[in-house]
């Protein structure tokens, strides 16, 4: 494994200038109230990247202030949707003319792969915001079918100021996940980027200016989540809080939201997805989708498929696959294109990370490969698997968030079902079979928002994507998301002679 | 983006047509100008069509469309295509007829049945229509001068609003690619049910003369947008608009055979298309006689599915709260806008009693001020009738309201002694039973008729065969709410007119068609429901 550990250092690679580092409030970029300010760090060194202005409640305040206005009395809800498409796809062009320099600041802030970034992370990220874009101009109400003679109708209002809170695993597609939606549906936005990441929503920030998205429609306020997160929370004048991120942190800002202003709340949360294999699954696909449903993103991903099942007919043959792949997996320089996987966001996850490795070797677990940091600078782990995980460790129990696998055995489809939903979570699950009733029963039987069918991560801006259980609720992606930035209003007046009820 | 929004206030502006805003442009400026002299100098415009303004356009595109290439029709035929100002040629356009509609429903077939266009994945297809868009808006000023020429329609109205509603069709369109959803319907077994929306196919299109290009994005937008390949047969008298924006849609990316033009006339290249084996589908914009015929080939060939968008007799009902002012405006621009040639026209204009006779002094007024004259003169409000069959039909109109005795109180004559002009036309008293208060006239001929109540109004604005439109004009929440519901069109403007917005649904009851264009029902025209269905075996939820 140490040879996969080869953690050099693309030293080609120009590291873009960084242009943004202040607050982005009311179409401007302003110091923090408090002039303070928070440093960035690269993950692959543990280098300080910038210095960041750190917002805390007072600017939380502003930026509210300013959404509120641009809400209340701005352009941005009173113009057309077809004017607000016109903007946000406006907003698209110019992300897709500085594809690169953005996956760039993601690689260096979140030790993301560069050329992955280039081909998805931000590509897909543009595609969210067309999405919307077209979505804008269609947000229907309906006439209503009324008992008595009136005549009702619904009206979709957008729902005012959304305060967004967002991860730090992927900077650009969160931002747009929750952003393109709220625009679209013509409300106005606070952001807290997560303060691991605060550079690609920075750049965001300006180029939604140059798009002619007005000041104040959308704010970004780098910072911490117990000081800004937190003063957006609780904000008596934002109308919906959006949040990605922990369970924990997810519990607080509902619990904040209630004991504020009752505004409306959607979670997407962690997991502890599983990846069931059937007997009649294709071993090299399966050891391929298993792997990259763990490892990818380092492990970093809230859907990651860390509890893979595996029916007991082909689990050794599985197994010797399986190492073959986590043992090719190169771990290195996420600029080096041929690196799979990066760095761990920051020193707190990676020992994270490998606590969670201890705590697996001490339940008893079996360490089948990995398990250990890779050498050099930097937060890099070894893509790890377990075998003879049993439901009731730790390790199969919480979110690592890390490139841990917990691997199982089991005989039948009923145990599988039932072992699945054995979990607190539900974001989703891996089914890998040809058996179309096998298929059909598992889909509808494991609790999960997603579940991929042969196949994993297929994510896409039409599917809708969120959790069960402690997984959060609510949906991002989709026209089910638009839902959650809009009331809905119902308007109901008296008929005379009408020929029909 | 200024330059967009100032299209669409223009749009709104107009088509509200409050008189206090509307656009200066689109309205006569000698506005005080009531008196005979001033009549005779406004007349007086048509003088300019002695001599043309000349159009400064190529025209470049007279060929079929077919699998990607201009051809000449397999007949080697062509047809003239004639200004209708002067009723001089601008050009020969080739003529397809059955072999060429072959050809193309041959190119379209093969296009969807193994080409990329169905197969691209919906963003793709989507990324293509909105490069279409853009290159429309580049293009928006060639567009509307070709529009113009070949159809008589005032210069400004083509530039200003038509061309620029093509692009925004064509955004709304490109927006639906990767929207269209099948529901999963509930089971009252253990069964798991899924609901695909599939392309219909190839699809047959036949549009009308009115909105040459408009009529274009209607039809080809969802037809696109849902992944289908067509055949579009463009009215024989306005071919050039549609050749040169297929060239641009192609230029956009859209792959061969997946849009055919054929230019043509409607027995010929017309009745190939509608009875056509391989043709999954056609829809029609035109008169309600050519409708029938089309539904009639549709049934006997292959029982493709067909929508219609067909004739109107729309009324426009004013009751007796109305600010006289403003409803004389919109009535005006209901019925007089594009020389009366719209399926929707408000053409029979139903008012209350109590305001009738100052209601038609005000209508004589403004009519006597509709500014006639060259389409491509700045201020001129109408331009000449399409052709000489069209002018001809309506001054044998405006003969049969003079002797069935309706009072004529303007117009009733042609304008200018050159091309199709033809002077805004009221008559007023007009009785339910006469011919100019049932038919369709498509010119600019208003029937103003007289009524005393609310289910009197409802009774004889329903009383046509039509149904297409209706236009209310009060501000009594009880009445507006009565009539929109009492109406049996498939369109009700309230203290509004002509408001066409890409997302709303536009299409006719009784004989005014099948189907609806525009908005989220115009796919359904263009997609295929397929239901599948298989066993849950122990389902954890039914």
């Amino acid at each position: 494994m140490a040879e996969n550990g080869n953690g050099s250092l693309k030293q080609g690679f120009k590291i873009p200038e960084i242009n943004y580092t202040k607050l982005f409030i009311n179409g401007e970029f302003v110091d923090a109230a408090s002039g303070k300010e928070f440093e960035t760090r690269d993950p692959r060194t543990g280098d300080v990247i910038a210095n960041i202005a750190e917002a805390d409640k007072g600017d939380v305040d502003l930026a509210v202030k300013a959404a509120r206005e641009a809400f209340d009395h701005g352009p941005w809800p009173r113009m057309s949707g077809y004017e607000r498409g016109r903007t946000l796809y406006k907003f698209a062009d110019l992300i897709e003319q500085h594809i690169e320099e953005l996956a760039a600041l993601d690689g260096i802030d979140a030790g993301k792969l560069f050329e992955f970034g280039k081909a998805v992370d931000i590509p897909g990220s543009v595609r969210m915001l067309r999405y919307y874009a077209s979505l804008a101009d269609k947000i229907h109400g309906e006439t209503l079918k009324m008992t008595g003679e009136y005549q009702g109708y619904t009206l979709k209002e957008p729902i005012g100021v959304v305060g967004v809170i967002i991860p730090w695993n992927f900077p650009s597609m969160m931002f747009f996940l929750k952003v393109s939606p709220a625009l679209a549906a013509g409300c106005t936005v606070v952001v807290k980027p997560a303060e691991q990441t605060p550079l690609s929503a920075l750049f965001y920030a300006s180029l939604a200016k140059e798009a002619g998205i007005p000041d104040g429609a959308l704010n970004v306020v780098p910072g911490f989540g117990p000081t800004a997160g937190a003063a957006l929370s609780s904000h008596m004048d934002v109308d919906n809080i959006s949040f990605t991120g922990s369970g924990e942190t997810g519990r607080v800002i509902m619990e904040v939201a209630a004991k504020s202003n009752l505004k409306t709340v959607s979670l997407e949360l962690g997991g502890k997805s599983p990846l069931i294999i059937f007997d009649d699954a294709n071993l090299d696909m399966a050891a391929g989708l298993a792997s990259a449903a763990v490892f990818f993103n380092k492990g970093e991903i809230c859907v990651a498929g860390s509890r893979v099942y595996v029916q007991e007919g082909i689990y050794d043959e599985f197994v010797k696959k399986l190492i073959t792949v986590a043992e090719n997996w190169v771990v290195g320089d996420p600029f080096d294109p041929k690196v799979n996987m990066g760095p761990q966001i920051d020193k707190v996850q990676f020992e994270r990370v490998l606590k969670y490795i201890e705590y697996g070797k001490r339940d008893g677990a079996t360490l089948l490969t990995g398990g250990k940091p890779c050498s050099g600078n930097g937060y890099y782990v070894e893509p790890t698997i377990f075998a003879d995980v049993k439901e009731d460790m730790k390790i199969a129990q919480d979110e690592i968030f890390g490139p841990v696998m917990s691997l199982m055995k089991f005989k039948t489809i009923e145990e599988a079902i039932e072992r699945a939903n054995c979990t607190k979570y539900g974001l989703a699950a891996g089914i890998l079979t040809n058996d179309i009733n096998t298929v059909n029963r598992v889909s509808r039987s494991v609790r999960a928002g997603t579940i991929w069918v042969n196949c994993y991560f297929a994510f896409d801006a039409d599917a809708p994507f969120g959790g069960y259980k402690m997984s959060g609720f609510g949906r991002d992606q989709g026209m089910d998301a638009m839902q959650k930035y809009l009331q809905v209003k119902s308007v109901i007046t008296p008929l005379y002679n009408s020929p029909w009820l | 983006m200024a330059a967009r929004r100032a299209v669409s206030s223009l749009l709104s502006r107009c088509l509200y047509a409050s008189p206090k805003t509307l656009s200066p442009s689109l309205l006569p400026k000698e506005r005080a100008h009531g008196s005979a002299a001033g009549i005779l100098q406004r007349f007086s415009t048509v003088a300019a069509v002695e001599d043309p303004i000349a159009p400064s356009v190529l025209v470049n595109h007279t060929k079929l469309l077919i699998n990607g290439q201009f051809v000449d029709a397999a007949s080697g035929k062509t047809f003239p295509t004639l200004d209708p100002r002067t009723g001089e040629v601008i050009a020969h356009v080739a003529e397809g007829d059955a072999e060429d509609i072959n050809l193309a429903v041959n190119a379209a077939r093969k296009a969807f049945d193994e080409g990329p266009w169905p197969r691209m994945t919906a963003y793709e297809r989507s990324r293509i229509l909105l490069r279409f868009a853009d290159l429309i808006d580049k293009h928006n000023d060639e567009l509307a001068t070709l529009e113009t020429w070949d159809n008589g329609k005032p210069y400004e109205q083509a530039a200003g609003i038509e061309v620029p509603m093509v692009s925004r069709l064509m955004r709304y369109y490109a927006g639906w690619t990767d929207k269209i959803h099948g529901l999963i319907v509930p089971a009252d077994g253990p069964h798991h049910v899924q609901v695909l929306h599939e392309p219909i196919g190839v699809v047959g299109q036949i549009i009308p003369w009115n909105f040459p290009l408009l009529m274009f994005a209607w039809k080809v937008g969802p037809a696109l947008a849902c992944g289908n390949t067509i055949v579009l047969k463009s009215a024989e008298q306005t071919p050039l608009t549609a050749l040169y924006v297929a060239k641009l849609l192609h230029e956009a990316g859209l792959p061969d055979g997946v849009l055919n033009v054929v230019s043509g006339f409607g027995p010929t290249a017309g009745a190939a298309l509608a009875s056509h084996m391989d043709v999954d589908k056609i829809a029609f914009t035109g008169s309600t006689e050519t409708g029938k015929m089309i539904q009639e080939l549709a049934a006997r060939s292959n029982l493709k599915s067909v929508t219609l968008e067909l004739g109107g007799k729309s009324p426009f009902i004013i009751m007796d709260d109305a600010n006289v002012d403003h409803a004389v405006e919109l009535a005006h621009f209901a019925l007089f806008f594009n020389q009366g040639q719209c399926c929707c026209a408000g053409s029979r204009t139903f008012v209350h009693e109590r305001v009738y006779d100052e209601f038609v002094e005000k209508s004589k007024a403004r009519a006597l001020k509709r500014v006639v004259g060259d389409p491509f003169k700045k201020g001129v409000e109408q331009g000449p009738q399409i052709d000489g069959e069209q002018f001809n039909k309506i001054l044998r109109y405006i003969r049969l309201g003079i002797d069935s005795g309706a009072t004529l109180t303007a117009g009733g004559e042609r304008a200018g002694s050159k091309g199709f002009y033809i002077q805004p036309t009221i008559f007023s008293d007009v009785k339910d039973d006469m011919t100019i208060a049932q038919d369709e006239i498509f010119g600019p001929v208003q029937s103003i008729l007289k009524f005393k109540d609310l289910n009197e109004v409802i009774k004889r604005a329903n009383d046509s065969r039509f149904g297409l439109a209706a236009g209310v004009f009060t501000n009594n929440l009880n009445t507006a709410n009565t009539l929109m519901r009492a109406l049996r069109v498939g369109t009700v403007w309230i203290n509004c007119f002509d408001i066409f917005d890409a997302a709303i649904p536009f299409g006719g009851y009784k004989m005014s068609g099948v189907g609806r264009e525009k908005g989220i029902d115009s796919l359904k025209n263009y997609l295929q429901v397929k239901a599948v269905v298989s066993p849950l075996r122990n389902p954890a939820w039914l």
